[in-house]
Formats: structure tokens, sequence, C-alpha cells
């Protein structure tokens, strides 16, 4: 369902030329848990906010279900993101006047969702992750593991076909972070596809499969049941 | 969506009060003073119209000052109206000036020498006592009917129907006292509270050589001012023709038309140095809504990571503005109405909002909002998603 072919990002700062992606080609099948692992600096969020319909590459091509994304306008993109993608990023990125009940609720006011129905899925949403019953507080009298919860919620509710998690982790300590990579993997158990972006080795080796990143190029890599690394699948391509 | 964004316009103006209301502040203050100044001008306006009317509006002033040959009599004149369907009746009107005295006071006061039909041409009301008659007027008898003013500060009390005053050097009996009079247009037009009517023919005596020059008609109905008007013009130019310069034909509304010109201007005028002002205020809301922007731009990053179109987020922003400065304007109108409260009690008048500049001045500040709002609204709505998101 994701298909990135030959994506390059270049970002110009001054004189210098950044290559932030530099040829990417990437397969990231329905229902797959994918890592993305790479140091600071390498290229990982520029990745991901491509894959997000964020941002548009500077060169290349990106299938998204197989729709051509660097042909969509702004408005288009607005609706891709809010029906097919749910982010959740490293700093959370909740609505800090709104209470965790009303971030969830934003993304189907977008869709256009009816009131009552929106009211069942914020519900059912909230009670995944286990806060239904903090769902009105606002982010600043939560924990960082509680509004990640709720951004995952936020998430959720929405029915994305794509999960895209920045260092979902990164501001978290390392028993709330695993919490919160349980979700994930609940998530995927029901079928839905994970993209999770992260620096941590312990942590990408909980998906399937991890694709590296390192300067702006990516390669595979495949993890066995004990979560050792095994070689390649398929040269630096998948 | 419309109703979702009203919701989180509002939302955002009362997470923030203190900084809401003092953006607010400039519209409410060019709405309170758009507001006001308008209703007190057409208040006034209705109030002085009214006096005008209280004096007749089927009232026809002819001045004839300066016929050549005999100026007409009243007999004449009488006999010649009777003819004429649109007009009901006539009174001659004469003026004097003197000092009126009792055996403690004195003011200076308008004589006024007339037959008694002027009562019912000018509808004048009494509180004591009568108008006077024919047989005053035929035997030029020394009666005045005075006014409430002058009852009050020469005599010294208003029920003083059979006292007696100096005027001329001569002795009258007050006979009528009139009402108090709950305006000021008498004042306005006659210079003086002070006022005495007596039989003309007992004023012609007082000063000798006095003509009668202004002639009062009233018309049959209302709806036939014109019609009089133009009848009487037709008689004056049969009866004095070629003389068109001699004499003047006023009636009531001609003075109200003028009247309502002079205060249709004021209101443009000071409507207009309001409106300045709710624009400045338009500006302030601009200017506050552009801070806003800039500090809210990582929410509209978020927003539109989440799936806000840009015209979603135009349009929130946009519906803040004009819900601020709506707020603003109804608010100023509430303070409007409470200073109007105020004018009036202290001022012993009864104006009201003047309920065209209420929707003028709701529909002005919704304009207020839509254009200083677009410019903000617009600037947050363009801003790429991953540059909102990443500003900090
Ligand atoms: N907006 C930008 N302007 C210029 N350079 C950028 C921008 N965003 C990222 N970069 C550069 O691109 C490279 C990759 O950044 P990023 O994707 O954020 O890496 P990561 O998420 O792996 O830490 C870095 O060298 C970074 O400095
Ligand atoms: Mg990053």
């Amino acid at each position: 369902m994701i298909v990135f072919k030959d994506i390059c990002k270049t970002y110009i700062m001054g004189d210098e030329q950044v290559h932030a992606l530099d040829h990417a080609n990437i397969h990231i099948k329905q229902g797959e848990f994918v890592s993305i692992i790479g140091p600071s600096g390498s290229g990982k969020s520029t990745l991901m906010n491509i894959m997000g319909c964020l941002d548009t590459a500077s060169s290349g091509e990106y299938y998204l279900d197989g729709m051509p994304i660097e042909r969509y306008s702004e408005k288009a993109l607005a609706k891709i993101r809010n029906k097919k993608i749910g982010f959740i990023f490293q700093s959370f990125n909740l609505i800090s006047t709104m209470t965790a009940e009303e971030n969830v609720e934003l993304p189907l006011i977008y869709q256009g969702v009816r009131a009552s129905e929106r009211k069942a899925r914020v519900k059912e949403a909230l009670e995944m992750v286990d806060l239904y019953s903090r769902r009105g507080h606002t982010p600043n009298q939560m924990s960082g593991g509680q509004q990640q919860r709720v951004a995952i919620a936020r998430a959720m509710a929405a029915k994305p076909s794509l999960f895209l998690a920045d260092e979902p982790t990164g501001n978290l300590d390392s028993a709330t972070g695993k919490q919160i990579m349980s979700i994930f993997k609940e998530l995927n158990k029901q079928g839905n596809t994970i993209v999770l972006i992260t620096h941590d080795d312990s942590v990408a080796c909980q998906a399937q499969r991890s694709i590296r990143i390192m300067d702006g190029k990516v390669s595979d890599i495949a993890y066995d049941e004990n979560g050792e690394q095994v070689a390649p699948m398929r040269g630096g391509t998948v | 969506m419309f109703i979702q964004s009203i919701k989180m316009a509002l939302k955002s103006i009362m997470s923030n009060k203190m900084r809401s209301f003092l953006t607010m502040l400039g519209v409410i203050i060019g709405v309170f003073s758009l507001v006001v100044l308008v209703s007190l001008v057409t208040g006034a306006t209705g109030s002085i119209t009214d006096s005008i009317n209280e004096l007749g509006t089927d009232q026809i002033d002819v001045d004839i000052s300066d016929v050549r040959g005999v100026p007409i009599s009243l007999e004449e004149l009488r006999t010649d109206i009777a003819s004429i369907e649109s007009v009901k009746a006539v009174a001659p009107q004469t003026y004097g000036v003197g000092e009126v005295t009792s055996m403690t006071k004195s003011v200076r006061a308008v004589a006024i020498g007339t037959t008694p039909e002027l009562a019912e041409i000018q509808g004048i009301k009494l509180e004591a006592g009568r108008f006077f008659m024919n047989p005053d007027l035929d035997n030029n008898t020394n009666v005045i009917v005075v006014s409430h003013e002058l009852a009050v500060d020469v005599v010294g009390r208003s029920d003083c129907v059979g006292e007696t005053v100096k005027l001329g050097g001569r002795s009258f009996t007050i006979i009528g006292v009139m009402e108090k009079q709950s305006n000021s247009m008498m004042m306005l037009m006659m210079g003086t509270p002070y006022r005495a009517y007596m039989p003309y023919t007992t004023l012609v005596r007082l000063i000798p050589g006095k003509d009668m020059s202004v002639w009062s008609f009233s018309v049959s109905a209302v709806d036939d001012l014109d019609q009089a008007e133009k009848d009487i013009q037709e008689y004056m130019i049969r009866r004095f023709p070629g003389d068109e310069e001699g004499y003047s034909i006023y009636n009531e509304s001609q003075i109200s038309d003028q009247m309502g010109k002079i205060t249709g201007i004021l209101s443009i005028l000071l409507g207009g140095i309001a409106g300045i002002s709710l624009l400045v205020g338009g500006i302030g809301i601009m200017n506050i809504m552009l801070v806003s922007v800039t500090e809210r731009t990582r929410e509209i990053g978020i927003r539109k990571a989440i799936g806000a179109r840009p015209s979603v987020i135009m349009l929130q922003f946009l519906i803040e503005a004009i819900v601020l400065s709506v707020m603003g304007c109804l608010i100023g109108i509430g303070f409007s109405w409470l200073a109007m409260q105020l004018i009036n009690m202290i001022g012993k008048v009864s104006f009201g909002l003047s309920p065209v500049v209420v929707i003028v001045a709701v529909l002005f500040s919704m304009g207020v909002g839509v254009v200083f709002g677009l410019y903000p609204a617009k600037k947050a709505s363009a801003m790429k998603p991953i540059d909102a998101l990443r500003f900090n």
C-alpha cells in the first residue's frame, strides 16, 4: 500500500544542500508492522512527513494505496490525512486548550461524522487506551504517557488504514514506552498497518520488519523471532 | 462544520477573556459612539418634530407685509375663505412686546392679538379659565390669556384666573391660563415662554397703527395641507395681482422638512465619525488575530495534520474575527442602551435606541469582522502543514 520510488528530499540551507532522503525505495504492505530505524539526523522524520502527506518530496514518486500523492492538491491531501493516516508524534501534539475527549473528537469533526457517532467512537478509542475516565482532562493535567495514549486514541478514532508514529516513546520512560508499544502491537493484531520510527534498536526489533536509514539512504533488515538481526532480504530495496 | 467553527471560535475567545475584551474594546467604543450619537440626534429630531406637530401641521401662515394698496380685512378674508373648501378657519395674529407687571413682579412678554379661532387653529389648551370670545372682540375688552410660565412668574401661581395684571399702562383681567408647554419649541419660535393672547381689537388699541400682518389658516383635513396651500396661493395671486413679493406663505411641514434635512446631515456626520472609530476597532481585531495566528501556528499544524482542509482553518479564524467583532458590537449596544437610560433619567427625556442604527451597527461590525479577519485567516489557511507543525 505504500510505495516510495526514488524519493529524494533536499533541503537548501544557504549554499549547502542537505540530502535528507536520497533515492529512497520502500514497499510496505497492508497490515505490516514496520519500524524505521536510524540515528538522529538520518532522515527519519523527513521520511515520515512525506509518507504522511505532510510534506512533498523533491523528486520521486509516492503511491499511497495506488494514489500518486505528488499530484494532489493541499485540499485533497488534507482529506487523505484525515481519512487514511493516523499520526502519533514524539511530542504528542495535542491541542493544549482542548480536553482529551475534544482532541480525540477533532479528526471526526473534520470527517463530518455526526455528533452521536462521534461520541461513541471517542468513547471506544479512549477506552481502548484506558483513559475514558480522564476524558475531561486537558493535556497539561496528564502525564506524558497518558498524553501519548490520548494521541493514539485520536489516531484510532479516525479509523485510518495507516498509523505513522515518529519516535512515540522517545519522550517517555521505558515502562511507559512498553505500554505504548503493546498498544501498537494490539492495533497491528487488529489488522492495521503501522510504521514506527525510532532510533532505539530495542523498540525497532519489536516490529516484524525494520527499515534502516542512514544519511538519507534506506536499507532493509529483518529480525528473527528472538529479535536477532538477520540478513537483508533483497539488496537495499524492499 | 459551520456550527463547529462557531463553537471553536467562542471557545478560543473565552479561553483568553481579558485579551478578547481588550480586542473588542475598539469595536465597543465605536459602536457605542455610533449608536448613542445617532440615537440622540434621531431622538432630538423626533421631539422637535413632535413639537412642530403639536403646533399644528394643519396650519398655514401667510405673512402679508408689503402689499401695495389697502391690506386685507378680517371680514373680507372670512367671506372669501368660506368658498375655499380645503381651508377651514382663519385668524389674524399681530404681535407686540411689553412688560407684564403684577404688584410684585414684572416680565417682558410677547402679546398676541388675535380672534377666538386661533385657539382652535393652534390647538391651544388651557389649564384654567377660558379663551376670549367674540363679545370680548367686539367690545375690545382688556382680557388676556397667559402662558403658564407667565402666570407663575408674574402672579406667583398658575390658578390665577380673575387676577389683574398691567400691560402697556392698562389693567388686564386674566381669563385663562395655558397648559405648561411640554417642550421648548414655543420658546425657540418666540424667543420667550412668556406669552399673552388678547383680542386683536384690544392690541391694536394698545399699539396704535399696528396692522394685522400674519394670518393663520387651518385646513379642513391634514392630508389636504398641500391642496390648501395651493388654494391659498391662488387666492393671494388673485387678491394681490402682480405683487408676489408682498406676502409669503409658510406651513409647518416646511419647517419640519428643513429640520429633517439638518438633522439628517448631522446624523451622517456623527455616524461617519463613529464609523471611523469602528474601523479603527477593526484594525485592532486584525492586529490581535495576526498575533493569534502566529501564536497558534502549532495548533494550526496539528489541525492540518489530522485533516483540516485549508478552507476549514480559514473559516475558523474568520468566524473568530467576526464573533469578536459582533460580540463587541452587542456589548457596545448594551452600553449604549444603559447610556440612553441615563440620559433619559437626567435629561427627563425619553429617547430610545434608534433601531435603524442598531441594525446598521451590527451589519457594519460584521463587515468589519470579515474585512479585517480575512487576511489573518488567509494567512493561517495558507500555512504548509509541516512548517506549521515544526513551529515552536
Ligand atoms: N526544514 C529543514 N530545513 C533544513 N534541513 C532540514 C529540515 N528538516 C530536516 N533537515 C535536515 O535533514 C536531515 C534529516 O532530518 P530529520 O528527517 O529530521 O532526521 P531524524 O528525524 O532522523 O532525526 C538532517 O540533517 C536535518 O538537519
Ligand atoms: Mg526526527
